[in-house]
């Protein structure tokens, strides 16, 4: 997939993933994407549903060795 | 007016207190949904965290301020970025739980229940956040601990202020909700771990089988344990008579319900023995029993010094589960419509029998969410 940018949140702790996402989200134009990778597992949750409740759409999600991997797309 | 902390102790003891505390819980949603905290004087709301980073404004307006403020959330993290938020829009105090709902799943509150009859007491630790109890025996210096949660450091500090010597630690039935601290507390203390045969087929470890006519005995005053096999929950799940005077009923029957046959996957197999233990061998036990469940499912079952038992005789008398004549009627409240499984609650199994070793973080994440071990409640 073709993201427009790569947010590496590994490492943080709630409630930083989001808050950060949210931040670089609010700078991307609309159709484009942002690639998030976090370790926090509460993201795993967190974040589809920041995304149904800013409505910006998730595109994918992955776990590849512990990380993490969601590809949202600006509404 | 400031940020501060509220720990898991001192929440449990404003529910058991039923004093009034309003809470901000800013999970997901679905997580709210799934498990919160509840008690009397408790008012709650959820506004999930990640719908407030551009401020609380939306929400400072449904805070009461006539409540103390607690913002709860999964670990602590975001409860302590809202919470000061609400500090700087309000100036009020806003409280946020330590640890979080994480910490709140494994706090225990000790209560005693009574006196025993040769001098000794009894005790049960009410796990306010998941609904499980268990309970201490103690006599002569010695005690007993049954269906100990995965925390032990609760019972540690308890054994230590009164002064008492672990001898036995037994659990009623293989669980499936929550991860056993029996092991951890043989180890420790050097106790007898007590478990049924019938449960414990594939378990890795030694134990002692927990049978009829194998009295336990705590302390030289002859606090007997008498255990009684009752199976339905579990194949072997196993009752004990405290004393002539308390049923410990493990899963088999709760306050305000009845246990479900199909954690282990074998609902139809069990259904009868479950209605036989009930209605033939709880109805053939004498009625001044006071009922000692291994879960609450309401906290309208706590009563006002936050003790959860009942006297059979009135079970049997106001416990649904307990009055249904027909049988297939009762195969079908015990097997259909069921609550969700706990969470993770094949993997619990396995770890109770010593196949997986799961890492502490790990068995945290297993245990999160309510116990859902009743057909109801």
């Amino acid at each position: 997939m073709e993201s427009t940018k790569i947010l590496d949140a590994k490492g943080l702790a709630c409630p930083m993933p989001v808050v950060k996402v949210k931040k670089e989200m609010d700078q991307l134009n609309e159709g484009e994407i942002l690639e998030v990778h976090v370790t926090d597992k509460g993201a795993k949750a967190d974040l589809p549903a920041w995304a149904k409740s800013s409505g910006n759409e998730l595109l994918q999600d992955a776990e590849e060795d512990g990380i993490l991997k969601f590809w949202f797309k600006k509404a | 007016m400031s940020l501060k902390p509220m720990t898991a102790k001192e929440l449990g003891k404003m529910v058991i207190n039923r004093e009034e505390i309003f809470i901000l819980d800013v999970r997901n949603t679905d997580a709210f949904d799934d498990w919160k905290v509840e008690g009397e004087g408790v008012e709650i709301i959820n506004k999930p965290y990640f719908d407030l980073i551009d401020g609380v404004d939306d929400i400072v307006g449904q805070l009461p301020e006539d409540k103390p403020l607690l913002v709860v959330c999964a670990k602590e993290g975001s409860s302590q970025f809202v919470a000061e938020q609400i500090v700087e829009a309000t100036g009020r105090d806003t409280h946020y739980l330590v640890g979080g709902m994480k910490t709140w799943s494994e706090h225990l509150e000790p209560v005693k229940l009574g006196d025993l009859k040769d001098g000794g007491e009894l005790y049960q630790f009410v796990r306010l956040g998941k609904g499980c109890l268990s309970y201490l025996v103690a006599s002569d210096g010695e005690a007993a601990i049954i269906d100990s949660a995965r925390t032990i450091e609760p019972y540690n500090e308890f054994l230590a202020e009164h002064n008492l010597t672990l001898k036995h630690v037994i659990d009623t039935h293989l669980h499936a909700d929550h991860i056993s601290g029996g092991r951890k507390l043989r180890e420790k203390h050097g106790a007898s771990y007590w478990l049924p045969p019938k449960d414990a087929e594939e378990v890795t470890f030694d134990f002692k089988p927990l049978e009829d006519g194998n009295d336990i005995k705590v302390g030289q005053t002859k606090v007997a344990i008498h255990p009684i096999y009752s199976p339905g929950h579990t194949i072997g799940s196993t009752s004990m008579v405290i004393d002539d005077q308390y049923l410990i009923s493990g899963d088999i029957l709760f306050v305000d319900s009845i246990g479900r046959p199909d954690l282990a996957g074998k609902a139809e197999d069990w259904v009868s023995d479950l209605r036989n233990s009930l209605y033939s061998i709880y109805a053939g036990l004498s009625g001044e029993l006071y009922v000692l469940p291994a879960h609450f499912g309401k906290h309208e079952e706590l009563d006002a010094q936050g003790r959860v038992m009942e006297k059979l005789s009135v079970l049997f008398e106001k416990n649904h589960g307990l009055n249904i004549n027909d049988e297939e009627e009762f195969r079908k409240t015990v097997t259909e419509d069921l609550p969700p499984q706990p969470n993770a609650y094949q993997e619990i199994r396995q770890t109770n029998m010593g196949k997986i070793n799961p890492d502490a973080e790990e068995q945290t994440e297993m245990e999160i969410g309510p116990n859902r071990c009743a057909v109801s409640g």
